[in-house]
C-alpha cells in the first residue's frame, strides 16, 4: 500500500481559499484531510466517490440517457451550440481560469450569451462597483490590521466557515491579537446563564418576571480590549452569537438601516426612536465603534444582493464605507461565495471588458445586466440552446427560469451528477479541477492562487479545459474556419 | 387555537448541512435531507401547529412546495422563515429580476400552512419530474 502526504493544498470550495489543508493519499484515494472545514473535508473525501458522478459521457435519446463515446458527445455538443441562433454559456466558476479563458473563445465564436453565477450572486455588487468603486484590501491585511470587523447580510459560519478564524476575529496578527478567548468566555456566560434561568422558570413566581431577564443582552462594555465583531443579519445566526454587537435587520430594510448609519457618522441626529426594526440607541453605539477605531472592514453577503434594493444596497455599504473614512481608515469587501466566481469575474473582463453578462451575438462584447444577464435571458424566453459547465442551475434558478432553459438543447460539463444533469440532452463528465485536475483559480479579494491535482481522474474523464478545446476545435470545423 | 395558515417572509441561503450534503453527491439522501426543509421559529410552529418533522406546504405567488419543518436553532426569528438554497426553494422564490439580472432569493412574502396528507414532500426525480416532466 503506497500513502504519501500532500501539504498546502487549496481549497476548491468557497471564496476563503484555504491553502494550509493537508492530505492523506492512500493508493490514489484522499483518506485523510487536515484542517479544512466540514465542506472542503467534504468535498475531498466524498465527490471524487464514484457513485454520484457519471464516468461516460451521456447523450438523450428518446427521453433516456444513454452511454454514449466522447468523440460522439463532443460532435453532439458542438452541433448543438452552432446550430444556434442565440445561446447561453453558463456557470464557470466551479472550474479554473484557463477553462473559463476557452469558454469565452467559445462564446465568441458561436455568437452567444456568456454569463457566470455572480449573475444570481454578487452581480447586483460588481454593478455597483462599477458605480461608486471599490475601497478593498487583501484579506491579509484584515488579518494583521483591522481591529473592527462587520459582516453585514452573511453567516461566514456556515458559507465561509474559515473565514472568521483564518483572516478577521479570530486568528493572531502582527498587530491585532485573537479573540479567541474571549468568545469563549462569552460561549460559557451564555452557558451559565441559559442553565441558571432553566432553573429559575420552574419557580412559578420567579418564571413571571423572567422574560425581561433572558433579553438582557451581556454588554459588550465588559470586553473593551481587542477586535470588536459587529453582524447585521436577519436572522440570529451562529457568527450574531459570537459577536460584540448584534443588530438584526428586518427583512428588506436593509437600505434604510446603512442610511441611517451614514447620517450619524456625519453626526447628524435621528428623530425617531427606531429604524428598521433598530433602536437607534443601538446603532449610536455601534457607530461610536466604528468610528473610533483604527482600521475597520466590511464584509457583505448576499441578503444585500438578493433583497430589496439589490444594487442599491451595495452602493450604499460602499458609500458607508467613504463616509466612514472621514472618521479613520474603512475598507469594504463581498464575501465572494462561489470557489472561483471571483475568477470568473477576472477573466471575463480581462477577455471582454465586462465582469458577467456578456453578449456576442452582435460580434463584439455587449454588457447591459437585465438584458443579457441568463435569468432575463430565460425569462423572455430569447435563448435556444444552453451549455452549462460546472454548475447547476436547475436546482438554484427561479422555476420560470428553469422551464425555457430545459426546453431547449442543453449541454452539460459536470464532474457529478446533479438536477442539471438529469435533465440534459448531453452530458460530458469531466475532473474535479483542485482535485483530479490542475489550474488556477482566484481568492475574494482577487488574489491568484493555485489549484494541485492531488489524484488521478477515472480513467477517461478529462479535464473541462480539454474538454471546452475539444468542442472549440468541433465547432470550428462545422464553421469551416478550422 | 392553531392557525390555518401563517404569513411570513421567506429567506434562502447557504446552510452548513447543505454546503456539506451537496458534495456528498446532489442526489444523496443527505442532500434532500438538508435541503428540503423549512427553518422555523417555534412561536410560529406553536401558532400554526406543527412539530418538528412535520410536512409544511410554503406558497409564494410563484409557486408552491412541501418540505419538513425544522425548529431553528438560533431564534428568535418571527415570522421569518428559511429554507436552504437548492431545487425545493427555487420553485417558491420571485423571479423578477429588476433589470439587474438578480431574481429575489430572499425577503419574500410567503404562506405556510400544514400539508395535506396527500401531499408528501417529493424527492428531486419526483420535483423535476412535476414541474419539468424531465429528470
Amino acid at each position: 500500500m503506497s500513502t504519501s502526504v500532500v501539504q498546502s493544498v487549496t481549497c476548491p470550495i468557497c471564496g476563503s481559499f484555504c491553502d494550509d489543508l493537508e492530505l492523506t493519499i492512500e493508493d490514489g484515494r484522499i483518506t485523510k484531510v487536515k484542517n479544512a472545514c466540514a465542506m472542503g473535508e467534504a468535498k475531498f473525501l466524498y465527490a471524487p466517490d464514484l457513485k454520484h458522478r457519471w464516468l461516460k459521457p451521456m447523450i438523450r435519446k428518446d427521453e433516456e440517457l444513454v452511454e454514449a463515446s466522447l468523440e460522439e458527445a463532443v460532435k453532439k455538443a458542438a452541433e448543438v451550440l452552432a446550430e444556434a441562433s442565440y445561446p447561453i454559456l453558463y456557470g464557470w466558476s466551479s472550474t479554473c481560469c484557463e477553462a473559463i479563458r476557452v469558454g469565452i473563445e467559445l462564446a465568441e465564436e458561436v455568437g452567444g450569451v456568456i454569463d457566470n453565477t455572480a449573475t444570481v450572486c454578487h452581480g447586483p455588487s460588481l454593478q455597483a462597483v462599477q458605480d461608486v468603486g471599490l475601497p478593498i484590501c487583501t484579506l491579509g491585511q484584515v488579518r494583521h490590521r483591522a481591529d473592527v470587523i462587520v459582516y453585514w447580510a452573511c453567516n461566514p459560519w456556515e458559507a465561509h466557515p474559515r473565514h472568521i478564524e483564518r483572516y478577521t476575529y479570530f486568528p493572531d496578527g502582527r498587530f491585532q491579537s485573537s479573540m479567541w478567548r474571549r468568545y469563549l468566555t462569552r460561549w460559557g456566560m451564555l452557558a451559565q446563564r441559559k442553565r441558571i434561568l432553566r432553573a429559575l422558570s420552574t419557580h412559578p413566581y420567579i418564571k413571571a418576571i423572567l422574560p425581561p431577564l433572558a433579553r438582557y443582552e451581556l454588554s459588550p462594555e465588559l470586553f473593551v480590549k481587542g477586535r470588536k465583531l459587529i453582524v447585521i443579519d436577519v436572522r440570529r445566526t451562529r457568527v450574531a452569537e459570537a459577536a460584540d454587537y448584534f443588530i438584526q435587520v428586518k427583512p428588506g430594510e436593509d437600505y434604510e438601516l446603512l442610511q441611517a448609519l451614514r447620517a450619524l457618522v456625519r453626526g447628524i441626529e435621528l428623530e425617531v426612536d427606531e429604524v428598521a426594526g433598530v433602536p437607534v440607541k443601538l446603532l449610536e453605539e455601534v457607530v461610536d465603534v466604528m468610528i473610533s477605531c483604527d482600521f475597520g472592514v466590511i464584509f457583505f453577503g448576499l441578503g444585500l444582493t438578493m433583497s430589496r434594493g439589490k444594487v442599491r444596497n451595495v452602493d450604499l455599504a460602499i458609500k458607508l464605507t467613504e463616509d466612514l473614512n472621514d472618521r479613520s481608515k474603512w475598507l469594504i469587501a463581498p464575501m465572494r461565495g462561489h470557489f472561483n466566481v471571483t475568477g470568473a469575474n477576472a477573466v471575463f473582463t480581462w477577455q471582454t471588458g465586462y465582469p458577467f453578462a456578456v453578449d456576442f451575438s452582435r460580434g463584439y462584447p455587449y454588457y447591459n445586466p437585465g438584458e443579457t444577464s441568463v435569468v432575463d435571458i430565460l425569462l423572455r424566453g430569447d435563448s435556444d440552446a444552453a451549455l452549462v459547465v460546472a454548475s447547476d442551475p436547475v436546482a438554484h434558478f427561479p422555476k420560470k427560469a428553469v422551464e425555457h432553459l430545459v426546453k431547449n438543447p442543453l449541454v452539460v460539463i459536470d464532474p457529478s451528477k446533479s438536477a442539471t444533469s438529469l435533465m440534459a440532452d448531453v452530458v460530458i463528465p469531466s475532473a474535479f479541477v483542485g482535485i483530479e485536475a490542475e489550474g488556477t483559480a482566484y481568492r475574494m479579494d482577487f488574489v491568484p492562487l493555485p489549484l494541485k491535482k492531488v489524484v488521478e481522474p477515472p480513467a477517461g474523464l478529462l479535464s473541462d479545459e480539454e474538454i471546452l478545446r475539444m468542442i472549440l476545435h468541433e465547432v470550428r470545423k462545422i464553421k469551416g474556419v478550422a | 387555537m392553531s392557525l390555518s395558515k401563517l404569513k411570513v417572509v421567506l429567506v434562502t441561503g447557504r446552510s452548513i448541512e447543505q454546503g456539506v450534503s451537496k458534495e456528498r453527491g446532489k442526489i444523496s439522501d443527505e442532500y434532500f435531507q438538508s435541503v428540503a426543509t423549512c427553518h422555523m421559529d417555534p412561536d410560529d410552529m406553536k401558532e400554526l401547529g406543527v412539530k418538528e418533522g412535520a410536512n409544511v406546504r410554503v406558497t409564494t405567488e410563484f409557486g408552491s412546495v412541501v418540505v419538513k419543518a425544522v425548529k431553528s436553532k438560533r431564534t428568535p426569528h418571527k415570522g421569518t422563515v428559511f429554507i436552504p438554497y437548492g431545487p425545493w426553494a427555487s420553485i417558491v422564490v420571485n423571479p423578477t429580476t429588476s433589470s439587474v439580472g438578480m431574481p429575489y432569493f430572499k425577503g419574500i412574502p410567503a404562506e405556510v400552512e400544514v400539508a395535506p396528507k396527500e401531499e408528501p414532500i417529493l424527492s428531486l426525480r419526483e420535483l423535476l419530474r412535476r414541474h419539468f416532466g424531465r429528470g
